[in-house]
């Protein structure tokens, strides 16, 4: 379980406390500016809060030295960046950097995101000349070959067409399910959210506005007071669209 | 995958050999030894190609880590600085005149590097972020750069001047066994911790955030980058003087051969480096030309239009 107690940082939290369970897909929500990057950055441990305390599994994470909690905590950051012409196969044992194992153990890793993020047909490719939704793959799958047991992503599906955003939510939450990993998304798109997350916060003005299942935590009364926008859900569960009025 | 290793090492030992015979004088290996040619090879070459391998594998080692920490393929390990703060200690010792000494003038370098490392560390070492090192860098080298303009314009005489102006240019020429014993331990040391900073280097290709969720520490490697370049290239300023475009070039031409991680360049690069400097070194040496062509000179012509031709080919690949 990664817990945050009472997060605090200037400007941006003022007082969040939410707990993410592994097995779950977790969504963070929110208007522009409601600081839902801040606090997945505080989750991942790449940003000290003024006051208040992030804790996995009864640890503090800022007691962890940061290759411990590399090997814990896997994260996707808002713009992903490759520097140099990597090909898809040495991106993702980039992600075995925190581990000091064998190579045969790295190897083993390393195949196996592979396979889970199905890149085998991409792995000698080049990395700047994949797709979007190739590139988001293989970014994914550098996560994946650390064997962390949590997977924050900061706005995975920016830049994705519709259906690899499907893609890439339909792996996540296998992942979820059949590894216990402990997924935390920050979305924009709120159908997705709806559809595909077991849970969902959501943050206004540093705040959180409501917490609980989809169906609860983006009502439409949520919507309104978060985002100031008029909208009703229409469709069944699983395969929920909004439609918004004006 | 080409393994560029065993290569660069093969090439290496062919070309030290070659070295050894090549020069104002050449040397048949296969006629016995005569005395002269002896002391030629024993106080002359071999010092003076163990100090070419020396100075080369530093500068590209350096150059390779330098790369990969600004995520950058153009930068060089003189933008840290720490090169012009070697030069300006050296140039201080030519006027004050300790440079008659031995010892003194690489001293004196180093003892500017170490002025260049410390003074980069007070100024970026507390937020550790790269663009306020690199500016750092640039600001201490233009610094280091207008104090050693104003030593050469107050030169006490025109001796020093000329002595000054020559040495920065960078040579191999002239030097003992006694350059060899200060460059090596201190390259080899500083290679060793470029070696270090490979982790956080290949974390660092994925940017900034991703390279600390995934247990890169800044400061702790901003330190082994300060200490790795700074030793390096402070002890092949100290020996040789300025030599340019070895830690842009060199990076370069060996990345094709490695899978392109900034941590498989280094070792290759440093090989790489001390293969180009010992070839140009000879090439300056066999030219007939009346005096010896200085190498710092040597390697910025062929450089700038290698480094040209090698824009107009990725500008192809850049728009």
């Amino acid at each position: 379980m990664l817990v945050a107690q009472e997060l605090v940082v200037e400007h941006r939290l003022a007082g969040v406390s939410a707990n993410f369970r592994s097995g779950e897909v977790t969504a963070i929500c929110g208007p522009n500016g409601a600081g839902k990057s801040t606090l997945l950055a505080c989750m991942a441990g790449l940003l000290a809060p003024m006051s208040g305390c992030v804790s996995l599994d009864a640890v503090q994470l800022s007691s962890l030295a940061p290759i411990e909690r590399a090997r814990l905590i896997g994260f996707l950051p808002q713009t992903p960046e490759v520097a140099w012409d990597l090909t898809v196969e040495t991106l993702v044992a980039l992600g075995r950097l925190p581990w000091r194992t064998s190579l045969e153990e790295d190897a083993a890793a390393v195949e196996a995101a592979i396979e889970t993020m199905d890149l085998e047909a991409l792995r000698r490719r080049v990395v700047t000349s994949l797709s979007g939704g190739e590139r988001a793959r293989a970014l994914v799958g550098r996560v994946l070959s650390g064997n962390p047991r949590w997977l924050l992503a900061d706005e995975p599906l920016a830049n994705l067409d519709l259906g690899h955003q499907l893609a890439l939510l339909g792996a996540l939450r296998r992942l979820a399910r059949e590894q216990q990993l402990g997924v935390v998304l920050v979305l924009h798109d709120l159908a997705q959210a709806m559809n595909f997350a077991d849970r969902v916060l959501v943050l206004a003005d540093g705040s959180l506005l409501a917490d609980g299942p989809p169906e609860e935590a983006l009502a439409a009364d949520v919507i309104a007071a978060g985002w100031g926008v008029k909208a009703r859900w229409l469709g069944e569960p699983g395969a929920k669209a909004l439609a918004t009025a004006g | 995958m080409t393994r560029p290793i065993p290569l660069l090492i093969l090439a290496l030992l062919i070309s030290v050999s070659l070295s050894l015979l090549a020069g104002r004088i050449w040397i048949d290996p296969l006629q016995p030894v005569t005395p002269n040619a002896f002391i030629i090879l024993t106080e002359l070459r071999l010092p003076r190609a163990f100090l070419a391998l020396c100075v080369g594998a530093g500068l590209g080692g350096a150059g390779a880590a330098m790369q990969g920490y600004l995520r950058n393929p153009l930068a060089d390990p003189g933008l840290f600085g720490i090169a012009p703060g070697a030069a300006l200690g050296a140039v201080l010792s030519f006027w004050t005149g300790y440079s008659a000494a031995p010892w003194t003038l690489p001293l004196f370098s180093l003892a500017g590097a170490a002025v260049a490392m410390a003074l980069l560390t007070l100024i970026a070492g507390r937020s550790g972020g790269v663009a306020l090192f690199t500016l750092a860098g640039m600001m201490i080298a233009s610094l280091a750069g207008a104090l050693m303009s104003l030593a050469i314009s107050l030169s006490p005489t025109p001796f020093a001047m000329s002595e000054i102006v020559t040495w920065l240019m960078g040579a191999l020429t002239d030097r003992g066994w006694h350059e060899v014993w200060i460059a090596t331990p201190l390259t080899l040391t500083g290679l060793a911790v470029l070696r270090l900073a490979g982790r956080g280097l290949d974390a660092l290709t994925l940017g900034q955030d991703a390279a600390r969720s995934l247990g890169m520490e800044p400061h702790r490697l901003q330190g082994l980058l300060i200490v790795g370049v700074g030793l390096t290239v402070g002890a092949g300023v100290a020996v040789a003087g300025i030599i340019g475009f070895v830690g842009l070039m060199v990076p370069h031409l060996v990345r094709p051969f490695t899978d392109r991680r900034p941590s498989a360049l280094i070792v290759p690069s440093a090989l790489a480096g001390a293969l180009l400097l010992l070839l140009a070194d000879c090439l300056c040496r066999i030219l007939p030309t009346a005096i010896e062509l200085r190498l710092g000179i040597a390697l910025s012509l062929l450089g700038a239009p290698f480094f040209f031709a090698l824009l107009l080919r990725m500008r192809r690949g850049l728009v």
